[in-house]
């Protein structure tokens, strides 16, 4: 365990040093009592300050709409959030410190999983005062899949490819038609062929069926367009995604240009949460390994790799894949969350999306396309009072990036979940 | 039987012929120069064995074993190891992640140990890192092992290099110009480094300089190659003295 980064206990805290020294268990801690205290209290306290209701995303949307309650947004956030969080993050501090010192000497997996635990517990409470909460978190936690699993391809790889709304589509559709057809009466798929009781235990198999679908289509892609190397992904993977929507579109049996919906309501938070950590796991440890360092040096020097002994080609299918079963199995949960699928909705704009997010976050690196993925879908949420301008703010911000930082906000950093959960006291 | 025998080697690129009827005979603990003036041919002959170009003809025996037509990661995996002229380091690597990764043919944890962190991933991750750092230690760049490869000065990056090609656990080392950008000093260490490679690992070197004064030094045979054949070969005495090589090589005077 390293200390050494920390200030000397004795010597005299300063708010910043002090801040320092409280564990993320601490900072989780008090971020779950904060959102308990807006379930009690938050609407009470967001009438006395006149708000129409209690501010779903940080009152920002409130703001924008209504300049004059700029005062009472920030206000209620910061009696609800941002005071209660670091008033009990800093009194637990002792405590906090000498539980995670404790979970982390018993096992550092455990202690993950109960810093997990936590999170999610306030994240839970935190939806749940409204739909539209509970949406945004789905949506957002979706888009860390698709941005992490298009890093792995752009950024470990070094590779350009255009495809993920491609494997999304073809992960959406491969689920939504093995659910609707075996769970639902449905008009096009007749009746169920099992009880509906069973769906949300084989809902991890449609998703998993829809993840092998888009690996199976990243095959194809990366047949011809890793025999060497250059621009060649780019283009075919563009290609793909066009061809795989002209395709659905052309396909009258799951809707055609309609889209498919009624999908059933299996996508709910916990699932959708579990997904996310799941594929946050599996591509941190793939990236971490030898086979995972590859990729990179098959992106900084590929004949050096080869006359090392790597497989390039190999490496560079394999991940190749392995990105894309990840943008299916987030194709499919997103499938589900709308409950409705349309061609049109896997197009360019989708891949625009995508890859801002991973280019504003940062390459190479798991932090990015966290930070990437929830700051440009929470920033898309809370400028849309902004209606047009909003197009204009996004794409703005994203040449700032790359002007100041051009690899991205967080880029080129491990991803150290035990220096994560590690006590500071 | 040679550990390394090449027979009648000969590659065109377009109308130019750039090696013709090449042989080479190289045994186990062996070490091997091939000098020659710019342009001569030497990468390419290293670039022909070791997999990167396809020879138009003639035979790359390794060990009884014909391997013209691997790719070149199976070639450098049956123990045919190199380190290149311009250096070619992974520019966003920490020195320990270089050495690790040129163990990746030793590794069996396969993808269910990448993407689950098996213990048995764990188990052999922990014996590369060991290696690794044995390796490290002995090259002298031990300190530099969690720092990004191109932080360091120039002669440690050599000796990363090294280090790296050394991990592929190589039958035969090709060092392409092992000291091309070193001062006198960083010179006479890496003459150093590279007797006590072979007497450390046994292996066979083969390298490419153009200091002749090292190569005098080093090595037991020495082959001079000029326009893509060989004019001479022989002990470091014979070169010295062949006029061919004086002439083509040195040019008229003599400066060794």
């Amino acid at each position: 365990m390293k200390n050494t980064d920390l200030p000397e206990a004795g010597k005299q805290d300063t708010f910043r040093t002090s801040l320092a020294r409280i564990p993320l268990l601490g900072w989780l801690i008090g971020a779950l009592v904060a959102v308990l205290l807006e379930h009690l209290t938050g609407l009470r306290l967001a009438e006395a300050l006149l708000l129409p209701k209690v501010p779903v995303l940080f009152g920002l949307v409130t703001m924008l709409k209504t300049p004059l309650l700029i005062p009472s947004s920030v206000f209620y956030v910061l009696l609800i959030y941002i005071l209660p969080t670091f008033i009990v993050a800093r009194l637990t501090r002792p405590l906090t410190n000498r539980l995670s010192a404790g979970l982390f000497n018993l096992s550092p997996a455990v202690s993950a999983v109960i810093h997990l635990g936590v999170f999610y517990a306030a994240l839970h409470l935190w939806s749940e005062i409204s739909d539209y909460r509970v949406l945004t978190v789905k949506l957002t936690l979706i888009a860390i899949m698709l941005t992490l699993s298009l890093n792995l391809i752009n950024g470990y790889m070094g590779e350009f490819s255009c495809s993920h709304p491609g494997f999304m589509a073809l992960g959406a559709y491969t689920a939504s038609v093995f659910t609707l057809s075996l769970f639902t009466d449905s008009r096009m798929f007749g009746t169920a062929v099992f009880q509906a009781g069973y769906g949300p235990f084989l809902f991890p198999a449609a998703l998993i069926l829809g993840g092998f679908t888009a690996a199976a289509g990243a095959l194809i892609i990366a047949i011809p367009s890793f025999r060497t190397r250059g621009d060649y992904l780019a283009i075919i993977s563009l290609a793909f995604m066009f061809i795989v929507k002209s395709m659905i579109e052309n396909m009258e049996v799951i809707g055609g240009p309609r889209g498919l919906g009624g999908q059933p309501d299996y996508a709910n938070l916990p699932a959708v949460f579990v997904w996310t950590v799941l594929c946050v796991w599996m591509i941190n440890n793939f990236v971490q390994s030898v086979l995972g360092k590859a990729l990179n040096a098959v992106r900084d020097d590929e004949t050096a790799a080869d006359a090392m002994t790597v497989n390039t080609r190999q490496t560079k299918m394999t991940a190749f894949m392995f990105g894309a079963f990840w943008a299916g199995i987030a194709g499919g949960l997103f499938a589900h969350v709308l409950r409705y699928v349309n061609p049109a909705t896997f197009g360019i704009q989708n891949l625009a999306e995508v890859l801002a997010m991973v280019y504003f976050g940062g390459l190479n690196s798991v932090y990015g396309s966290i930070v990437g993925a929830v700051s440009m879908n929470l920033l898309g949420e809370a400028l849309r009072p902004l209606e047009i301008y909003k197009w204009i703010i996004i794409p703005l911000l994203l040449i700032l990036v790359m002007i100041f930082r051009p690899a991205g906000l967080i880029a080129f950093k491990e991803f150290n979940v035990r220096n994560l959960i590690r006590p500071r006291g | 039987m040679p550990l390394l025998e090449i027979k009648n080697m000969t590659h065109h690129f377009g109308g130019l012929r750039a090696v013709h009827d090449y042989n080479l005979a190289i045994e186990p603990g062996q070490i091997r120069g091939l000098i020659g003036p710019n342009g001569a041919g030497k990468t390419t002959v290293f670039n022909l064995i070791t997999g990167i170009y396809k020879p138009a003809q003639g035979h790359v025996i390794l060990d009884g074993e014909n391997i013209v037509g691997f790719q070149p990661y199976r070639i450098a995996s049956k123990g045919l190891g190199r380190t290149f002229q311009n250096l070619r380091l992974w520019r966003h690597m920490t020195v320990l992640e270089h050495v690790k990764l040129a163990q990746y043919s030793k590794i069996t944890y396969g993808l269910i140990g990448a993407f689950f962190g098996t213990p048995k991933r764990r188990k052999e991750e922990a014996e590369i890192k060991e290696k690794a750092y044995s390796l490290l230690k002995m090259m002298g760049v031990e300190h530099f092992a969690d720092q990004i490869v191109i932080n360091l000065p120039y002669g440690a990056q050599r000796r990363v290099e090294m280090a790296r090609a050394l991990a592929t656990e190589p039958k035969i080392l090709f060092l392409d110009e092992p000291t091309a950008g070193m001062n006198p000093e960083e010179l006479r260490q890496m003459i150093g480094i590279i007797r006590q490679v072979r007497d450390t690992f046994g292996v066979a070197i083969f390298l490419i300089e153009h200091r002749l004064r090292m190569v005098m030094e080093l090595c037991e045979q020495i082959q001079t190659l000029v326009f893509g054949e060989v004019i001479a070969e022989g002990v470091p005495e014979d070169i010295r003295n062949n006029p061919k090589v004086i002439e083509a090589y040195l040019g008229k005077e003599i400066i060794v």
